[in-house]
């Protein structure tokens, strides 16, 4: 479940990047390569446990699903959150500089 | 247990490796290309460090994720030794194997990916000169 929310996140991101490429006003690029690089990560980890527990890896039991879907939901939050900060510290359209001066008459 | 921690190792790696490849990368090669599908322009190659960088933040990106479920799991704790596995024997010979098994694949399927950008990007790259040796 983790994966799956990873795997749209990422794919969701990236449809978006391309609607504004080649300009990268919003740094949406960032989100794409957090959210691909996690969900990269977590097929390796589906794998494995794929190897260890065969068909029963798709049965997982539903109080495991809802902690695996909220682990996903919380993970996609955190790089919201690390996305927001460096679009705030990067700036791209100037919009934070342009709130802490003001132009003089 | 700490799988995410190859991939972060190997991520500290390609961003020093960027950052020296960076600086002493020279003049970007110039080609002509069709940008907008119609006209030729004057164009920069983009430097391997630029495609180096999408390497990183593939790593970056997903060992700092990967590292927050394993803070959700209990397995990174604020403390030393930070790794819970790695307080006794037992289980920090598990880590180990897992990181020596799943962490090593994850490492390898990232850059196996990155791969196979590089590939793709080259073709792109290849296709667009072509088209303007087709046009001349």
């Amino acid at each position: 479940m983790t994966l799956l929310t990873t795997v749209f996140a990422a794919i969701i991101c990236t449809v978006i990047w391309y609607k504004g490429a080649p300009k990268s006003e919003m740094k949406v690029g960032v989100l794409c390569w957090m959210y691909w690089g996690a969900s990269l990560m977590w097929l390796v980890d589906a794998i494995f446990e794929y190897a260890e527990l065969h068909a029963e890896y798709f049965t997982p039991a539903p109080a495991d699903m809802l902690n695996d879907f909220y682990l996903g939901l919380s993970v996609v939050a955190l790089g919201l959150v690390i996305w927001l900060i460096i679009l705030l510290v990067k700036d791209p359209k100037g919009v934070v500089q342009a709130a802490l001066f003001r132009k003089k008459n | 247990m700490a799988c995410f921690l190859v991939p972060a190792a190997e991520a500290v790696v390609t961003t020093v490796a960027a950052k020296v490849m960076k600086s002493k990368e020279v003049n970007p090669e110039t080609v002509q290309v069709q940008l907008d599908g119609v006209e030729f322009v004057e164009a920069e190659k983009i430097p391997f460090s630029r495609k180096l960088g999408w390497l990183n933040k593939l790593l970056w990106g997903g060992s700092g994720l990967l590292a927050f479920e394993h803070v959700w799991h209990g397995e990174v704790a604020p403390w030393f030794p930070f790794l819970t596995a790695a307080s006794n024997p037992a289980d920090a010979a598990k880590m180990l194997h897992e990181m020596s098994t799943v962490g090593v694949t994850m490492a390898v399927l990232v850059t196996a990916v990155w791969a196979g950008m590089l590939v793709v990007s080259s073709v792109i790259e290849k296709k667009a000169q072509k088209a303007l040796s087709d046009e001349s």
